[in-house]
């Protein structure tokens, strides 16, 4: 039996190696986003009387589908933290777990590593163990860094006890997902396909808890991420949700490891479906490529941004109890006469809709040169394809992008909306709002254009201009800055509706901007080197 | 003989880097063109320039008599390409690649489709991400011969292939050259450039050393001799164009300068010769001659 896992502790010493950055960023960052809440909360909302408002709309059920149940009479910083931030935390920790899992098993054995491996006398459960030892050992430390980060914290409502519970909350979550993906990487014969199943996995627990919270209470105990916000951190403190997560996850390892001690090298369980021997009309040509390469990502975004719609849209109702005399919030929504908090709170979502919807458009257009660094436009450029031709797929394939963001955004904020306001805004007002921002959009796709065809290697330039303009358009209130830092972004010149009038000029200016940049940018990509 | 392809002078630097130092040869139509040289002495450079990926700095190049920056799509339409280096998309099958490679050349040939990918034993419906380098080739390959193209450029088209289909593969290209086709062919592997090609270029640091038909350049290099007596030879070493000469017992092994070989038989005919050898300079010899430092070059 022992022979089996032999020499394990070599390859866990050998994997932290590898990973001893990519694992310390992880750490730094959950540990980090979980520590700075308790303290921003308290400067949000420091009166009981802030935080019960609150609590008021957490109840909202589009809100318990979102961050699940909590001590709503109980409301307290620590409370509070735990009851908005665990899940959302919780949900990457696992897919920390999965994507370093993945990591060092299915991907290392694509590779041709673990054979490398596996010819030397190490057991044929080495690689396995050790792996999971090491995603195991990353969320303990995460645990240990959270529950000493709240412990040391001067908010009374962080107690010794819902510290140490809320590390192992998150810790207990990972490693749950940890052996969901020890089993999906026996399961799957591809480090895509194990991460796929993991993190649909994953999804489809957040969605069984949901509805589970919101509906049918038993649903939400037969998913891990149930248990994660059954621990009521912070109040009650429950620990039987962790010493569940614990047998849950050691029964799945088990049988994990009993799948990997008699499969073959580089096989799966699950068979491997044979693609397609001819391709479909669809995928002829290079718009037709441009697309199909990405699909997948087109459609999570569309959902995502979706969703995000909803979810902004879902809070619209309670508004007014919510932000009535919260002073960091009357900061950033300047008082504009006769539009009611809802409408202000709609302009500056879309604001952050609008730019959110960009990602993916500027994704779109960066991947031609993605794909030149591949060298996979080298065998597309031998055919009787022009540089014009490929560039142009790309754009009108980040355009589309950029117009199904944006307005699926602002569908999913009108219905979402409707439901819960009592003076809806009409669907018009909405999608007018949305389609504010594409002259802006456009002139980021503009830009990544230009700089792929005059000086590609600094595309990602683009994404720095797209974090300058979120930080002055969305914060520039709260800042006092100069009108000068929102000029020179392309999101400062939109009218910011339904709250301000829609004007012609900066519209049409801002098209023309980026009809100048993709033409400047066509000329300059037809006349240089490609790489490959 | 008309020139397919006509390179004339091209220089191309990346930056104060000289990758290409005034190239300078041409394809005739009909013929399989060698060009050899090791990594790096500008082989791909070339044929990216060829292709219209990569400017010229200086000097021309055309393709049919077209330019081949300016008229790249023409071009094109009558080239196959298959690098050395084959990269596609994980998540498209070699069968969907194939098609789109048709399609963007115009038509989509179906005929000897299901022929070619049986003769190179490649599964269509195999993602790409699952392909090993020698199948990634394979699915170029099948993309170009399936082409009616004049002119085929193959990078180093069999670095990934097993011997069987290295063989494959150099039936087809003799095929190419029954039916009138051109071929540009840079390989590493001599003996195939050996096999396949009428004429050969050498490249180097960027230049073009030499040029010509195997039989031309052989001439420029010495043949390999073993004669066996059973007296010995004494003053083989002297005689004029005779080099590297090894004696075990009475066989000699040495090597002759090609336009001195009438003066060596005429000295060996003077001894009881039992065994006489006589082997043409492979294009190794060739190639090494270039690339072993120039102290020994022959005049």
């Amino acid at each position: 039996m022992s022979e089996l896992f032999k020499r394990s502790f070599q390859l866990f010493k050998l994997t932290i190696r590898r990973d001893r950055i990519r694992a310390s960023i992880w750490i730094f960052a959950l540990a980090f986003f979980t520590l700075i809440i308790p303290g921003s909360f308290q400067n949000l909302y420091p009166d009981q009387q802030d935080r019960d408002a609150m609590a008021v709309t957490m109840e909202n059920p589009a809100m318990v589908a979102m961050v699940g149940e909590g001590d709503l009479d109980n409301y307290t910083i620590g409370a509070m933290s735990a009851h908005q931030m665990v899940l959302i935390t919780a949900v990457f920790v696992g897919i920390m777990s999965i994507l370093l899992f993945v990591r060092h098993t299915r991907t290392d054995e694509e590779e041709g590593r673990v054979e490398l491996i596996r010819a030397l006398p190490v057991g044929r459960l080495a690689t396995l163990h050790a792996t999971t030892m090491y995603v195991v050992f990353v969320n303990v430390v995460l645990a240990v860094l959270v529950a000493i980060g709240l412990m040391v914290q001067p908010i009374e409502s962080l107690g010794i006890e819902g510290a140490l519970l809320y590390g192992a909350t998150l810790g207990g979550t990972g490693i749950c997902f940890t052996a969901v993906t020890a089993l999906f990487t026996q399961l799957s014969d591809s480090s895509r396909g194990a991460t796929g199943w993991s993190i649909g996995l994953l999804l489809f627990f957040y969605v069984l808890r949901a509805i589970g919270d919101i509906g049918s209470e038993a649903l939400s105990l037969f998913s891990p991420l149930g248990w994660t916000t059954k621990t009521m951190i912070f109040t009650e403190n429950h620990w039987w949700p962790i010493f569940l997560m614990l047998a849950f996850s050691f029964v799945v390892l088990l049988l994990a490891y009993r799948l990997n001690a008699k499969r073959d090298l580089e096989a799966g369980l699950f068979p491997s479906k044979p693609g397609k021997a001819r391709a479909s009309n669809n995928l002829l040509s290079p718009f037709g490529l441009a697309f199909r390469l990405q699909r997948t990502a087109f459609i999570s975004w569309a959902v995502g941004m979706l969703l995000l719609g909803i979810s902004y849209g879902s809070v619209l109702g309670d508004l007014d109890s919510f932000f009535q005399g919260n002073e960091m919030v009357e900061k950033i929504l300047v008082q504009e006469e006769g539009y009611s908090i809802a409408e202000q709170f709609i302009s500056i979502i879309m604001t952050v809709m609008g730019m959110i919807a960009t990602i993916p458009a500027l994704i779109s257009m960066n991947k031609l040169y993605g794909e030149e660094k591949k060298s996979r436009l080298e065998l597309l450029y031998a055919k009787p394809v022009s540089r014009k031709t490929m560039m142009g797929s790309y754009l009108l394939v980040a355009v589309i992008n950029a117009f199904v963001s944006v307005i699926l955004a602002g569908i999913g904020l009108w219905a979402a909306g409707s439901t819960v306001m009592d003076d809806p805004v009409s669907f018009g007002t909405m999608i007018g709002a949305s389609l504010a921002y594409i002259p802006a959009m456009f002139v980021m796709i503009g830009l990544s254009a230009l700089l792929i065809g005059l000086k590609p290697n600094v595309v990602s330039l683009t994404w720095v201009y797209l974090v300058y303009s979120f930080i002055i358009v969305y914060m520039g209130n709260l800042f006092q800055l100069d009108e000068w830092f929102s000029n020179v972004t392309p999101f400062g010149h939109v009218s910011q509706l339904p709250v301000d009038e829609f004007e012609v000029v900066p519209f049409f200016g801002l098209i023309g901007v980026a009809i100048v940049l993709v033409v400047a940018g066509l000329t300059f990509y037809s006349k240089r080197d490609i790489q490959g | 003989m008309e020139k397919v392809v006509d390179i004339k002078r091209v220089t191309k630097k990346f930056g104060d880097f000289k990758a290409l130092d005034e190239v300078d040869f041409s394809v005739r139509k009909g013929e399989v063109f060698g060009f050899i040289g090791p990594n790096g002495a500008g082989k791909s450079t070339t044929i990216r320039i060829l292709l219209g990926i990569l400017k010229a700095t200086e000097g021309q190049a055309t393709i049919f008599g077209k330019d081949v920056w300016n008229d790249s799509m023409e071009i094109h339409r009558q080239i196959a390409y298959v690098p050395g280096d084959v990269n596609l998309w994980p998540n498209l099958t070699g069968g969907e690649v194939i098609d789109l490679f048709a399609k963007l050349r115009g038509g989509r040939q179906t005929k000897r489709r299901e022929e070619l990918l049986e003769r190179y034993k490649l599964d269509p419906t195999k993602k790409c991400r699952t392909y090993s380098k020698g199948n990634r080739q394979k699915v170029a390959l099948v993309s170009a011969l399936l082409s009616e193209a004049d002119l085929y450029i193959f990078d180093e088209p069999t670095s990934g292939l097993d011997p069987l289909m290295e063989q494959t593969f150099q039936e087809d290209v003799r095929n190419l050259r029954q039916e009138g086709k051109s071929v540009l062919l840079s390989s590493h592997i001599l003996s195939e450039v050996e096999k396949l090609c009428d004429r050969v270029g050498i490249i180097r640091d960027g230049t073009i050393i030499e040029q010509g038909s195997l039989e031309e350049l052989r001439h420029l290099t010495r043949h390999h001799v073993l004669l066996e007596t059973t007296s010995s030879l004494d003053g083989l070493r002297d005689v004029e164009g005779v080099h590297d000469v090894n004696q075990d017992g009475n066989t000699y092994r040495f090597q002759v300068n090609a336009e001195q070989m009438d003066q060596v038989i005429k000295f060996a005919s003077q001894y009881p010769i039992q065994k006489f050898e006589s082997a043409p300079p492979t294009l190794e010899d060739l190639f090494m001659r270039h690339y072993e430092g120039t102290d020994e070059v022959v005049e």
